[in-house]
């Protein structure tokens, strides 16, 4: 069963519309590139998602519950939305780590005020809090970053900074993590750190929905992409399909951009 | 000496007491010219534009006998509580419509992102705002607000238009006697006091200088 349905999103700033009547579906395990030029709606969609922005038209599903109905307004709720935002997590361009918090709290201060919110009580708080911690120095072990956790993210590079902020985000244990461009603010040379991450997260079989400007990485990693263009999809299928052998005259002209160099 | 720093002492009260007052309804009147509902932030932004646009001295003449020359009985009370009373607010009313202009910057100039990044971890608008915003936007608005409250010990003397005896006037109340050094004295109490909040201000930098922004 696919965990998570978009059916129908459709999206306008003022008289602009970003997303057409955009639908996928994606399974538990897979990730999804999505690719496209600057303003084709990568973003929107993304934020969508993450409710971040609230769509105009159409449904949102995880695992079969609906998320986002544009026709049920019991589904847009603030209290509501703010529960079922967690089933996504959301690795931004920008990173947005806490400045005032270490590594170690950036990423542990969401869990722990969810906690403190389930439970309230003293002694049970802080047993879980000892479980978040852990959890949050294990997640940063993966990202190879065991010896930065008392440091502040100032004191990190880039592809650093964004490796705190995918540990951040997978701390809550979302359902699918999304990515935003997760490369588009580093250096060449600190790119590759937070693609490796990201590879070995697909491999750990990790939902995702992976919007990029990296083409191959978007190959060797997603199972399906998606072509977005000017808010429609214009192609989609697995990575091999659309990335090494696009049927659509205006894919190919996108990536013949990116062949070139 | 001795009846210089009794006068002076109601400076300082002026000055806590704006502070402790005006720094909360600051941060509430910020909130008003950021609201997203349209009236209110007009109405709230025509406020302070009439605040900060008409000098603080009228405000406190205005304070103090409006109420009796528009018939509205007496307000302040008499003797000395009342105009003590009549000066504090108007400096409260005054200084929070600056110290609302502040706060706007600061909690303005905090990125989206990171409001956004708090949301996508499922906190609530308190918890953003009392976890995440609230130190990056003291951290910006320390400097500003260190200028704007040496300015307010200073302004303190003002309250003396509507017969508060403070330093000032004390200190010219002796020098008519003849004598000089009341002035300077008095100038030595601002200096030690303002020399006294810049470094309070430049410790508290210092706190907070573990993080950039």
């Amino acid at each position: 069963m696919a965990i998570l349905e978009v059916e129908n999103i459709r999206k306008s700033f003022g008289s602009t519309e970003v997303l057409k009547d955009i639908s996928f579906s994606l399974e538990k395990g897979h990730a999804l590139a999505v690719i496209g030029s600057s303003g084709s709606g990568k973003t929107t969609l993304l934020r969508c998602l993450n409710f971040l922005e609230r769509p105009d038209g159409g449904v949102i599903r995880v695992n079969g519950d609906i998320l986002f109905d544009s026709k049920d307004p019991n589904t847009q709720r603030e209290s509501e939305i703010r529960k079922k935002r967690l089933h996504f997590g959301l690795v931004f361009q920008a990173f947005n780590l806490f400045p005032q918090y270490t590594v170690l709290r950036n990423v542990t201060l969401a869990s722990e005020l969810l906690e403190k919110e389930r439970r309230g009580e003293e002694q049970a708080t802080r047993i879980a809090n000892r479980g978040i911690r852990e959890y949050a120095l294990e997640l940063l072990d993966q990202m190879g970053l065991s010896d930065k956790v008392e440091l502040y993210p100032h004191q990190l590079s880039g592809g650093q900074q964004q490796r705190v902020a995918i540990a951040r985000a997978l701390a809550l244990k979302p359902d699918i993590l999304c990515f935003d461009e997760p490369t588009s603010a580093l250096d060449p040379e600190l790119t590759g750190e937070v693609l490796r991450v990201i590879r070995s997260l697909a491999e750990k079989k990790t939902t995702m929905v992976i919007v990029t400007h990296e083409m191959a990485f978007a190959r060797d990693v997603a199972e399906y992409v998606i072509f977005l263009d000017d808010g429609v999809i214009v192609e989609r299928g697995t990575s091999q399909e659309v990335i090494t052998n696009p049927q659509e005259e205006r894919t190919k002209q996108f990536l013949s951009r990116f062949s070139q160099n | 000496m001795g009846r210089l720093a009794e006068s002076f002492w109601l400076n300082c009260e002026i000055f806590l007491l704006t502070l402790l007052f005006a720094l909360p309804l600051g941060l509430i009147i910020s909130f008003g010219s950021m609201s997203r509902w349209q009236p209110l932030s007009w109405f709230t932004k025509t406020v302070v534009w009439i605040i900060r646009g008409t000098p603080l001295m009228l405000q406190i003449i205005v304070l103090f006998y409006a109420p009796g020359l528009l018939g509205w009985g007496n307000w302040w009370g008499s003797g000395t509580s009342g105009r003590f009373s009549a000066a504090v607010v108007a400096f409260v009313i005054n200084y929070s419509c600056y110290f609302s202009e502040i706060f706007r910057g600061g909690i303005q100039g905090v990125p989206v992102g990171q409001t956004e990044a708090g949301q996508v971890l499922g906190m609530t608008k308190t918890q953003i705002f009392f976890k995440i915003t609230l130190l990056q936007v003291i951290k910006r608005i320390l400097p500003p607000m260190g200028n704007e409250i040496i300015t307010l010990i200073k302004d303190t003397s003002l309250a003396r238009i509507i017969a508060n005896k403070e330093i000032i006037m004390m200190a010219q109340e002796y020098s008519a006697k003849g004598l000089i050094w009341p002035l300077f004295s008095t100038g030595v109490f601002f200096l030690v006091f303002v020399g006294t909040l810049t470094l309070l201000f430049m410790w508290f930098e210092k706190k907070l200088d573990y993080f950039r922004i």
